[in-house]
Parts: structure tokens; sequence; C-alpha cells
């Protein structure tokens, strides 16, 4: 099986995987990674959205072999180590934006990359649109829309120019 | 109101692991050795199967075993049930037929098991599968519950003629066509409920393990209801007693219905672990999922209200055929009987109503209980009857609704429930306020102007909650009693477990228990923690559909709380060296009537245990009390939802512009939570209306069988909601709870539909209401007949 490389969370890893090893099943299966779920077969849910290189990606619709030297960061790395939650996390939570939590990780996932394209300041329909690829069953959207929003404001400000990317 | 008491919009418990991702999910469980589950299923809706060879895939790298129907039929595994007996109207009762966990020379639909393969990893498990080679007789395939019953049918089960599980009915017919002979005005309608994929984010997992030495096995699984899960498993399906087994339900994500029933995987993950003598998990792909989890919904009814001529309901009368799938799920005779025919009154005096509900089978996915389970048909068939109705007799629809209401309670149906408390004038007003009904005329024309067409669309709803007091469902025919069970348990430090019967899986238990915990004792909210999902740790329970948790649980952990402060009221009376009728307590202390003389909560808990200042002849040791709660009466929320769109005359789209929702749910534990109930049962009720159904090709292959097909509802396909309440509380519990779980998916699709057929001028509209359907329907629209 051939070896992969690259780093998870700020941490070198690495691993042997057979070619068809998914992403997420490299994540979720070698290294215990278990925040990252699989919702779907047909890359439609969203609830393994993890950041390959600062952007977010489905990790069941890619190979843990095309990461080879990628910067990966998952659910489990957004907190600070000594627990404090991410704006965004903590904005999920003060605004109820899960019930059943199994969308959550993605959905963050995904947030934060609606705030890297677009900014801090996000109106309802930028987030309701781009948040295309994520399903949740539980929350109907509209507490994850305040959460987006509330999460975005209280990040440090991206760029302009990051956004506009 | 304490910070973290009831009514405050505490913030949840359980959030922390969730927002990190350390929630611990039943595939995410990992057992030292385990070994992967793939099933090998029917590609047939219908078929013999003339033979099963799996030489070629025991053969195969890291298979470990491959086991078939005959397996099970040698180790003498029993079938799966159905719980509930419905009696036709013949007084026969209900014909089930065999339901084996693998199956038994015949395949019934697609998605229907008939090998496993146990492997190393699921890719070997998944290669092996596709050696298995079954030698397939195909049959003609019944799909249509309305020709399930037809002359020359395929039969599906040699044992049920007709495919008729039975033949139903509840009410008067002799007063109803009497009736609807001398009333002024009929509305009729035809009305297909859309068959759901319930389609929870978390699929379905098993994961069992077999312990030698002790005889024992275990299984970690998405369940709803862990103990009845091991209650059928044991004493039905006969894998093992009850006693040797253990079901643990760690952190779901999403049931909505379809995590209650014990599905062959379940039964066939425990068999194969005792056989290998490894732990086997089973996680199912969303694609096995549309095929295998049971489906909600699937109804096609015809429905008639007669009234006199001031729009007084005089009765109403529906026939209704109910397609069940290809085997009797869990629940499933129960959601088309008595989950849906006893709420046909809706929130209106209706003095006679007759219902006749067929059941049958087809060679679809088992259809069971799915949020709301039968009450969305019900409110559905009411409520679009009621639209119509006022359309076609032009009156104003609220105003209909209004000269209908119930206003006096108890008021008892014509249909078994007996409603004790609502009011639904207030909830009705409220909404026609917050709606700001008054102005839609306007924003009507406003609409015009842009090529847009407006409609606004009303669901006065109501359910029966609290499932359930035990004699009336064992009296309809349930199998179980529906009580709830809780175990107070107080530490020596005075913090405080609570075991609770009920399983959370998005409901928020950890954070709403312990708020009324922490709200009855005056501790620390965070002095409490709420143990659930392991039948090892919990007494019997019933575990958490029908929004039963609050109503039922939370009862149950009222009557145990009464307990432990008659035990600790006895020995703060030894503590404080005074007569246990002089013991007060209030905001977490024991005060002696009329002295300055406490004891604070921590220090009576201590002393339960320390004990040297009782007599061991008047008082055990300990703080720790149990009860059994059986409710005495459904509880019944109600309110009302005003859908207002805009549909686009050129392509039909339709857009939700607003949405208000009053509900009264009696008393609200934690109203953040409530709110977010409400939202997400809003958006499975939309689903339903305007993106949802499954469909099955007449050879009976699920067209729609996976994301890409079936139409989840997404964050742009929804608006946000205006919700709020009122409040009559239920007088059957304790706390006045109703229970708020499934009111959004019972409400929703109603006032959809009503306010789609009220922009385009046509009641010709089948849900799902997609942009194709209502452009086509606009294409027909004939204009509306006004009497
Ligand atoms: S698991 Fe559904 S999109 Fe990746
Ligand atoms: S919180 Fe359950 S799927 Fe989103």
């Amino acid at each position: 099986m051939p070896a992969v490389s690259m780093t998870v969370n700020g941490k070198a890893v690495s691993g042997n995987v057979e070619e068809r090893t998914l992403l997420v099943q490299f994540l979720r299966e070698q290294l215990r990674l278990t925040g990252t779920h699989v919702g779907c077969d047909t890359s439609q849910c969203g609830a393994c959205v993890i950041h390959v290189d600062g952007i977010a990606a489905k990790s069941c619709t890619l190979l843990a072999l095309q990461c080879e030297g990628a910067s990966i960061t998952t659910i489990e790395g957004l907190a600070e180590p000594g627990g404090a939650l991410h704006p965004m996390q903590e904005a999920f939570r003060e605004h109820h934006g899960l019930q059943c939590g199994y969308c959550t990780p993605g959905m963050i996932m995904s947030a934060l990359d609606i705030v890297r394209r677009n900014g801090n300041d996000l109106d309802e329909h930028t987030i309701r649109e781009q948040l295309d690829g994520n399903i949740c069953r539980c929350t109907g959207y509209h507490n994850i829309v305040k959460a987006i929003a509330a999460g975005a404001k209280n990040m440090p400000k991206v760029g302009a120019q990051q956004a506009a990317e | 109101m304490s910070a973290t008491g009831i009514g405050a919009a505490v913030r949840r418990k359980e959030d922390f692991r969730f927002v990190t991702g350390k929630g611990q999910y039943t595939d995410d469980v990992v057992r030292p050795g385990e070994t992967r589950a793939v099933f090998v299923r029917s590609p047939h809706a219908h078929a013999k199967i003339k033979s099963i060879d799996v030489s070629a895939a025991k053969k195969m790298p890291g298979v470990i075993d491959v086991l078939t129907g005959a397996d099970l039929a040698t180790d003498k595994i029993g079938n799966l049930i159905c719980g509930w007996m419905i009696h036709s109207k013949d007084g026969t009762p209900m014909k089930m037929s065999a339901h084996p966990a693998l199956a038994a020379g015949k395949v019934n639909c697609v998605g229907d098991a008939v090998a496993v393969v146990i492997a190393e990893s699921i890719a070997q498990g998944k290669e092996a599968a596709e050696k298995v080679k079954v030698d397939y007789d195909v049959l003609q395939a019944v799909i249509d519950p309305a020709k399930a019953q037809a002359k020359g049918a395929p039969q599906i089960h040699a044992d049920i003629p007709n495919n008729t599980i039975y033949q139903w009915h509840l009410g008067d017919p002799k007063a109803t066509a009497a009736a609807f002979a001398a009333a002024k005005h009929v509305t009729k309608l035809d009305i297909v409920n859309n068959r759901l994929v319930p389609n929870a984010m978390e699929p379905r997992a098993a994961l069992a393990e077999y312990d030698e030495g002790s005889d024992h096995l275990t299984l970690w699984s998405t369940s709803q209801n862990p103990h009845v899960a091991r209650l059928v498993i044991s004493a039905f399906v006969g894998i093992t007693p009850e006693h040797k087994l253990r079901v643990i339900a760690p952190d779901v994500g999403g049931g909505f219905g379809s995590k209650i029933f014990i599905y062959p995987e379940e039964v066939v993950c425990l068999w194969a672990s005792r056989k290998v003598k490894r732990p086997v998990k089973w996680t199912s792909d969303r694609s096995e999922a549309f095929l295998t989890d049971a489906h909600g919904r699937d109804h096609v009814t015809h429905a008639e209200l007669a009234l006199d001529a001031d729009g007084k309901i005089l009765a109403l009368r529906a026939k209704t055929i109910a397609n069940l799938g290809a085997y009797m799920s869990t629940f499933s005779s129960s959601v088309p009987t008595y989950l849906y025919a006893t709420l046909l009154s809706g929130q209106y005096n209706i003095p006679s109503i007759y219902c006749e509900v067929d059941a049958v089978y087809t060679n679809t996915a088992p259809v069971d209980a799915y949020r709301g389970a039968g009450r969305p048909e019900a409110a559905f068939v009411v409520e679009r009857l009621m639209e119509v109705t006022a359309r076609q007799m032009a009156i104003d629809p609220a105003d209909l609704r209004k000269r209908n209401f119930i206003t006096a309670f108890p008021h008892q149906t014509p249909v078994i429930m007996a409603y004790d408390a609502g009011d639904f004038h207030a909830s009705l007003k409220k909404a026609l306020e917050l709606a700001d009904v008054k102005g839609f005329g306007k924003r009507k024309r406003e609409a015009a102007r842009h090529g847009k067409l407006r409609g606004l669309g009303y669901s006065a709803y109501i359910e029966a909650c609290g499932i359930a007091p035990s004699q009336a469902v064992g009296s309809l025919g349930a199998g179980v009693g529906l009580w709830e069970s809780a175990e107070v348990r107080v530490n020596p430090t005075g913090s405080v477990e609570v075991l609770t019967g009920c399983h959370a899986h998005g409901q928020g238990h950890e954070t709403t228990f312990a708020q009324l915990v922490s709200e009855r004792l005056g501790i620390p909210f965070d002095n409490v923690s709420i143990v659930h999902g392991d039948t090892d740790k919990v007494q019997f329970g019933m575990g958490t559909y029908g929004s039963r948790s609050g109503a039922v649980g939370m009862s149950a952990i009222v009557k145990a709380l009464d307990k432990i402060e008659a035990k600790a009221k006895k020995v703060a009376a030894y503590v404080l060296e005074a007569a246990e009728g002089d013991i007060e307590f209030k905001d977490g202390k024991f005060t002696v009537a009329g002295t300055d003389k406490s004891a604070a909560w921590g220090d009576v808990a201590l002393n339960a245990y320390i004990a040297h200042k009782f007599v061991g002849a008047d008082l055990e040791p300990g703080l720790k009390e149990t009860s059994f709660y059986d409710p005495t009466n459904f509880t019944f929320p109600a309110g009302c939802h005003i859908c207002e769109v805009e549909v686009d005359i050129d392509t039909g789209k339709t857009d939700i512009v607003n949405w208000t929702a009053i509900d009264d749910f009696g008393t609200v534990i934690n109203p953040m939570i409530v709110e977010g109930q409400v939202h997400g049962g809003i958006a499975q009720g939309v689903g339903q209306a305007l993106l949802e159904g499954a469909v099955y090709s007449k050879e009976g292959q699920l067209v729609t069988g996976s994301m890409m097909d079936y139409t989840m509802p997404r964050a742009h396909d929804l608006p946000s909601f205006h919700v709020g309440l009122t409040t009559t509380k239920s007088p059957s519990n304790p706390l006045g709870i109703k229970g708020c779980g499934e009111a959004g998916a019972i409400a929703a699709p109603a006032a959809v539909i009503n306010a789609i057929t009220d922009a385009i001028g046509t009641e010709d509209l089948a849900m799902p209401a997609t942009a194709n359907a209502v452009w086509s329907a606009l294409q027909r629209a004939k204009p509306r007949q006004v009497a």
C-alpha cells in the first residue's frame, strides 16, 4: 500500500493507504478523527467538509493520496488547545445552530469558508445560497444562518483581498 | 424564573462535544478485532430466489463468513414483528406476513437483504458481495397502493390475500351518511400524501459484540428506543435472552421516527458476531438508507366535508389506502389508524366522522412512523378540506375556521380523542396579526406587478402527543404500554444523576431535563447530569418519539423528584432534630417551620449516606428514587401556521416569502430548544410540500434513490420563520407540557399547498409542488368554481 504524508491540524501525519482510500476514511479510520462525518455517498450533504490548504473541500470526494503534502484542518483543529472555542463554534452554540450535531462539523467548516470568500459581514441571502453544499435535517437552517452571521462578525477581520479571492 | 430553570433559554450542555467533533455516534465506536458486515441486496422488487451460491465469495480475500437466510433458519432466528394489533371492520385480526432478517426464498422489495458478507474491511466485504451469485426468478411487482388490492394484482405474500393487511374503520357510518344527505354543501377532495424518505443525517449503524466468557451480547445502535430494541430482539427475534443483551444508543444523529424500528441489520450483526466470535459492524451508506430505512406517509385518500348553509360543519368522511410496503415495520399498523383517523376532527366541532382505512402490502420499502406519523396526514386532509370549502363557499378561510372552532373543554370528538385544553381562537388571532394578513391584498397586487402570483394558506392543526396513556393504547391494540421511567440518584456531594428511559437524538434532553432538576431542587444546573441510551445503566424505558419526552419522560422525573424530596425531608428532620412534618424545602434549603434552623441541600444529601444520625429501623440510608409515569391522557398541541408564497408564472417556482407559526405547547421548558424544534419540523413539512417524494418505477426501482434525485430541503429553499406561542397548559401531566417535536411537520404541508393553490387559482395540485408541478397545474387550470 502506498504511503501518504500530510499535516492534519498542525501535526505531521503519515500512513499507508490503498489507492482507493478516501480522505474521510483516512481521517476517521486511521487517524481516528471522527468529528468529520459521512452523511451521503453522492457528494451532496457536506457532513464531511474539511479544509485543504485553507479551502473547504468534501473529504468524501478526495482520495487520501491526492492530499500528499497538504495541510488539512478538521473540526478537531478549530478550538484552542486549552479548549476555548473558535468564534464560529461558539456562535453555533450560542444561537442553537445544531440539534443532533451530525451535520455540525461540516456546517462549521463550510461557514468558515463562506467568511473567507465573503468577509465578516454576511447577509442572510449570501449565507443561504452559499450553504448549498450542506444539508441539515434537524434545524430548518434558521438558527444555522443566524449562527454563521454572528460567528462571522466575531471572527478576526478577513482582509478585503482575501475575501475577494 | 432562575437563569437555568424552567422557561429559561439555557444554552445546551451537549453542544460543546458536537461543535468540537467530540460527539460519539455509533460508527465512531471501534471495538478490538472488529469486522464489517456488507449486505447483498435484491436488485429486484419481487422475485423468487432459485439459488444462492456463496462459495466464490467465501474464497475472497479478507472474508470471514458469508451467511444467508438458510443459515438464519437453521439457527432458528425469529422474524421481525409489528407490535400493534389492528382489527378489521369484520373483527378479524390484521394479517401480518413473516419478515425474516435475511430473505427466505423470496425477495419483496429492492434492497431486501439476501445475504451478508462478514469481512475484515468494507472494501473486501463489498468485493466479496459482488461474488455472491443469486439466481432470481423475477416476478411482476405491484407498487401503486391503489392497485394492490385489484383482482389479478401480483400476490406479495402467499398468506395475505389481495395484499390486504386490514380493512379498518372508525366512527359512525350511519350518522355520517345522514349528515351528508342533509348537507347544503359538500366539499370533495382526492389527496395523495406523498411517500417520504426520512433521511436523518446520520445513517443507521449497528455494532455487535459477543463476549464468550459471559455469554453476553452488546449492541451499539442508532436507536431512538434501546430498551424496546432489546425487548424485540430478545423476546421476539430470539437472538438471546433479554438479560444477556445490552443495547447502547450513543449519540444519534437524528431519527424522526426512522430509528424507532427494529431492522434486519441489527439482528444480523448480533447473530453474526456470535457466529464469528468477533465484533461485527454495519454502517449504512446513504444509498442503502434510501432503500432500507422505513419510509413515511404514502396515503391515497378520498375525503369529503359536509356543511350547512352557514358554513357549519356537519360531518367528515374519508377513505384511505395506506401503503405499508413489503413488510410490516415495528409500529406501521398504528400509523394510518390510531395516529391518523383519531385526529380527523382537527380543531373543529364535527358532529360525525367516519373513516375507513385499508392497509396494503406493495413491493416497496416498509413504511412506518416519520415525524408526525399519521397526524400530518390527518391535518392535511382536514386543513385542505377547510381551505377548499372556504373558497367554494366564498367564506374567508379564517372566518370559516372561527365558525367551527371547538371552544369548550374537555371536548369529546367522535373519533376517540378527548381534547382537554386549548384556545384555537387565540392562536389564529395571533397568527393573523403576526402574518399581517390585513396587508396581504396590497402585497398580492404588488407581486402581480412583477409577474408573480401571491397566495396565503392557513393550517390550524391539532395533534395528539405525549404518547401515550397505556390503558388507552392497550385497548386499541398496542403491544406495550407507553409510560416512561426515571431514576434520580442524589450523590453524597449533592450532585444529581437522572437516568431516563427517553433517548435524545437532537432534542437536548441533557439540557432541558437538567433545567427541571435544577429548578426543583434549587441546585446548580451544572450539578445535574442526564444518563440515557444504555440498557445496562437505565431501567426499562420506552424511548423518544411522538413528542413524548417532555410530557411523559419529564413527568416521570417529577414523580421521582417528589419521592426524593419526601425522603430528603425525613433525613433533614434527623439532621435538624425536628419533626418531619415541620420541615420545609425551598430553593435548595431545608428549614424548620417557624425557626431559623436550616440545612443546605448538600448537607442533607451527605447525611443521607453517612446515616450516623438515623435510627436505621425508621429510615434506610441513601437518596435514590425511581418512578414510572403513565400519562392520564394524550396531550394536544395545536396552533395556526400561515404560509405566504410567491409563484413565478413563467416557471412555476414557488418562493415562501413569509412563514408565521403560532403554537400552543403548554409549558415550555426551554424556548430556544422549542423554537428549534418548530423550525426543523416546518422544514420537513415544507420539504414534503415542495420538494420531497419517493418515486418508484412501475418495476419497483427506487428512482429517487440518492440525494441527487431526492430533493432534501437546503438553506436556500427556506425562509427564516416567525414563530410565537400561546399557552394553555396540559391538564394531563404535572408540568402542563404538551410537546413540540412534530408540530411543524404536521402543520406545514397544508399551509404550503393552501397558499400555492390560493396563488394559482386551482386545487388541482399534488405534493411535492415542484416548479414543474405548479407550472403544469397553471397550464391545466380552469377558473375556480364559486358556489
Ligand atoms: S459525505 Fe456527503 S458530501 Fe461528503
Ligand atoms: S443538527 Fe442534525 S442534521 Fe443538522
